[in-house]
């Protein structure tokens, strides 16, 4: 075929998904079923349905994490602010820290690599799928654990739990004990996802997916899992003997015994970087398969992007130390990181050009999952420059633990994974539920959210760069920090509704949203095959794969067998009897 | 396209405006302060000044795209284009000399930043010290030096010279002296930090960290630790006082005498407390 004819074909492919005719019978061969009701949510393996559960739970951690964002920004309103005391404030400080890293932005996305990465890839199910089950109750478990330190003292040292504060000298309390265990439970949850997530990638590719034809979101789920496998053991480690520290009496880290606090940085930060990189790379992976679908054109240099994945997973990891410049560390040791976190910048700056480059000349067709997944290129830079600003490390002796690094961390995992993360839900959500959400109100949440999200963030710029330390409950009044955080905290509540317009959605559209059909978007990739939701075995046949974008194939073939594009399935009979 | 329109006022206006006005912010006043704070800044602006033209174009080019290349009826499809590898690896090849023009300046300006100035006054009575933690020595250079300990929740200070010399919270300098800095802490992580003299250092406790600074103009400078180091972290406040060196010579002087007076009555005290443990007029010791 030429290319001119090609085109022509694409051209025609508008609104709709497969014809009807064309989608193969699905009859759900060998399936057992499973028990009735709750039982068989709490006792299931199925892929799909745990993704549920970590999708659902995760957002009601999410809610939290938020609501006590909220609470923090609250306080810091006002200068001299009374609404909490400086321990509340730290609880607070050390809970949405965690519950954001932990049990949102991690395993979030090993919700949506659950859910879609099976039906993706063309596989049945993840190769192990009783770990499967295994890691989601960790995970629940490990959040519960958290969560019950409220109800006597919540930890107080940040996520961060730097020694010797965590240490039982400072923090006697139980809450760095809830915390120790959340790490653990979370942890390993993440590290069996990890591992049945590379087992699956590696061995349950459909037929002619080699390689170089595989998602790039599942590229990203691949290099999350390995970065997850090679730094969790070392967090690991860490909170083992923070552990042993606060209750047997060893002194890894209490330098009064010949311990040193500069072995939990070390420790925590190889972990705690590429902790970064396994947030932000899978929802770098979801906007590389939203933006080429609503460009209606293929992805931009897919191969750059799928190595710049790689690349960035290995820089994250000789990187950890910029955390710690203002630390008694050599210089020479302060240049080497420097200057091998200047490296992260070039494959990152390769990805969003990508990205740009994949919306130029394209015929953007405007759905929510595209507000979502276009914004984060724009937050992301900010994110990106800040960060290259800060790893100039004399320049981070003035703005670490200020303001100005909250903000360039929210630009980063908020702008980045979270603005990522939503794309995610409204792209995949007819997928999983059968029914489309709501573009007025997904685009009113879009709104919300971007200009709350600036508001709250942009301005804290300038207030870690007029000196405001982070992590601080109070502030005088002569300090000249108060119009800068009244507008960050009227953003933040903006933020909050917007999000909250987001889970009305969801709450609205599961009973009311209109029927999505197979490929309500066009997409690419093999989870718009089966139907929304796909049947318990996802497949009765698993298409051959042929390109990097299965679907257009199959759909160009559709045209080919029965002359009708397979958009028109809205009428299919009556476009043929015209 | 009057949303994405918004977005880019939105974005640019919000980031330009605080950057670029507030920017000032982390510089002393007017030169005055000391070199460090102010190469720190100038460094700073350089990054910032090369990074505006790269969001400014990521920012334009995102929206022009949005606005510009919008599904519109009966357009025809879009060129399916997969790559351009003379484009991509020119825009790899580009990052990459950014980043190393970044360096370059960074180091250029690294010694001034790192490398303790010569001090300007130099008397007798002063002890005259290289600084020496962490960087090479400067001969011939005459400094202060003063060990900081951080603690929960304030900074202690002990300066040089013959018997004892300390303050809390406050230090006193003279002006146009460099003062080098032995930080650490007795407890938890603190970091002294004051942003209109210097970056932060790390009061690590079983270490010891360095920062140095000179002061040029009289004034008081004000700076939170900047660790968390637990609930009253936030009222954990230090203050660099820099005096006239007559005044400071005055304020020594001064303050030796009240710590010598205040050891001498403690000395008594414990003394009339141990001899007249037994007996009865012990307990009367005004509270």
């Amino acid at each position: 075929m030429s290319t001119a004819e090609y085109r022509a074909e694409e051209g025609t492919l508008q609104g709709g998904g497969l014809s009807q005719l064309a989608r193969p019978q699905i009859v759900e061969h060998g399936v057992r079923g499973e028990p009735p009701g709750w039982l068989g949510w709490i006792t299931t393996t199925d892929h799909k349905r745990i993704g549920i559960l970590y999708l659902v739970a995760t957002f009601m951690f999410f809610v939290l994490g938020g609501v006590e964002a909220l609470l923090m920004r609250l306080q810091l309103g006002a200068a001299q602010s009374t609404v909490m005391d400086g321990s509340t404030y730290n609880g607070l400080v050390a809970m949405h820290g965690s519950t954001m890293v932990f049990l949102f932005v991690v395993p979030v996305l090993a919700g949506f690599a659950n859910y879609v990465l099976p039906l993706m890839i063309g596989a049945r199910d993840v190769a192990f799928p009783r770990v499967n089950a295994l890691s989601f109750w960790l995970l629940l478990f490990g959040g519960i654990a958290f969560y019950t330190s409220i109800f006597f003292e919540p930890p107080q040292a940040g996520w961060t739990s730097y020694a010797p504060l965590s240490d039982d000298a400072f923090l006697p309390g139980g809450g760095i004990d809830a915390w120790i265990f959340l790490i653990h439970l979370t942890g390993l949850s993440s590290l069996l996802g990890a591992i049945n997530f590379t087992a699956t990638i590696h061995n349950m590719r459909a037929k002619g997916m080699s390689w170089g034809r595989m998602p790039l979101f599942a590229w990203a789920i691949l290099i999350y899992s390995y970065l997850l496998i090679l730094t969790l053991p070392s967090v690991a480690a860490a909170v083992t003997m923070l552990l042993t520290d606060r209750h047997f009496g060893t002194a890894f880290f209490d330098p009064t015994a010949g311990g040193d606090p500069m072995l939990w940085q070390h420790l925590f930060w190889f972990f705690g970087h590429p902790e970064v990189y396994v947030m932000i790379l899978p929802a770098f992976g979801i906007i590389s398969e939203v933006l080429p679908v609503f460009a209606r054109k293929p992805i931009f240099g897919y191969k750059a992007i799928a190595a710049s994945t790689a690349g960035i997973a290995f820089l994250s990891l000789l990187v950890w130390a910029h955390h710690m410049f203002t630390t008694p560390t050599a210089t020479v040791v302060l240049a080497f990181f420097m200057l091998s976190s200047f490296t992260v910048a070039v494959p990152t700056g390769i990805k969003i050009l990508n990205w740009l480059a994949t919306l130029w000349r394209g015929t953007i067709v405007y759905k929510t999952p595209l507000y979502f997944a276009a914004a984060l290129p724009g937050l992301f830079v900010v994110g990106g420059i800040t960060g290259v600003q800060l790893a100039v490390f004399p320049v981070d002796w003035q703005l670490h633990d200020t303001y100005f690094v909250v903000a360039h961390m929210h630009y980063v995992l908020f702008g980045g994974a979270v603005f990522g993360i939503f794309a995610g839900l409204y792209y995949w959500f007819p997928k999983i539920t059968g029914r489309l959400m709501s573009e007025g109100l997904g685009k009113l949440s879009f709104w919300l959210m971007l200009i709350g999200f600036n508001l709250t963030f942009l301005i804290q710029h300038s207030a870690g760069l007029s000196g405001m330390p982070r992590r601080i409950y109070w502030y005088p009044k002569d300090a000249g920090w108060e119009v800068f955080n009244l507008i960050s905290t009227v953003g933040s509540f903006l933020l909050g509704i917007g999000v909250m317009v987001t889970l009305v959605n969801v709450a609205i559209s599961l009973k009311r949203g209109r029927r999505a059909g197979n490929d309500p978007w066009q997409g690419n990739t093999l989870e718009w095959f089966t139907p929304s939701p796909p049947p318990a075995n996802n497949f009765d046949v698993v298409p051959r794969v042929r390109s990097v974008e299965p679907m257009k194939d199959i759909r160009r073939e559709i045209l080919e067998r029965e002359g009708t594009p397979a958009g028109s399935v809205a009428q299919p009979v009556a476009s043929r009897a015209s | 396209m009057a949303a994405a329109l918004l977005l880019l006022c939105l974005l640019g206006v919000a980031l330009a405006t605080p950057h670029v006005a507030l920017a000032d912010i982390l510089t002393p006043e007017d030169g005055a302060g000391s070199r460090e704070a102010d190469d720190i800044d100038t460094l700073y602006k350089v990054t910032l000044w090369i990074a505006l033209p790269i969001f400014l174009g990521v920012e334009g080019m995102l929206i022009y795209s949005l606005v510009r290349h919008r599904a519109r009826r009966g357009a025809p499809a879009p060129a399916q284009v997969r790559g351009h590898t003379r484009l991509e690896t020119s825009w790899t090849v580009a990052a990459a000399l950014i980043l190393v023009v970044i360096a370059a300046i960074t180091f250029v300006f690294l010694p001034g930043i790192r490398t303790p100035a010569a001090g300007g006054t130099q008397r007798a009575g002063m002890p005259v010290q290289v600084a020496a933690t962490g960087q090479p020595p400067v001969p011939g250079v005459p400094t202060m030096r003063i060990r900081v300990v951080g603690q929960q929740y304030l900074w202690r200070y002990d300066y040089p010279g013959p018997g004892r010399l300390f303050s809390y919270s406050t230090m006193v300098v003279p002006t146009n002296t460099t003062v080098t800095l032995d930080i650490t802490s007795s407890d938890v992580i603190h970091s002294f930090w004051i942003p209109k003299l210097f970056g932060k250092a790390d009061a690590v406790p079983g270490h010891i960290n360095d920062m140095w600074f000179k002061v040029t103009r009289e004034g008081t400078y004000r700076g939170n630790c900047a660790e968390l180091c637990g609930e009253n972290h936030a009222q954990m406040v230090g203050e660099v006082k820099a005096v006239s060196p007559a005044a400071y010579r005055a304020w020594e002087a001064r303050q030796r005498a009240d710590i010598a007076a205040a050891q001498r009555g403690l000395a008594e005290q414990r003394k009339r407390l141990g001899a007249g443990l037994p007996g009865a007029g012990a307990a009367r010791v005004p509270r």
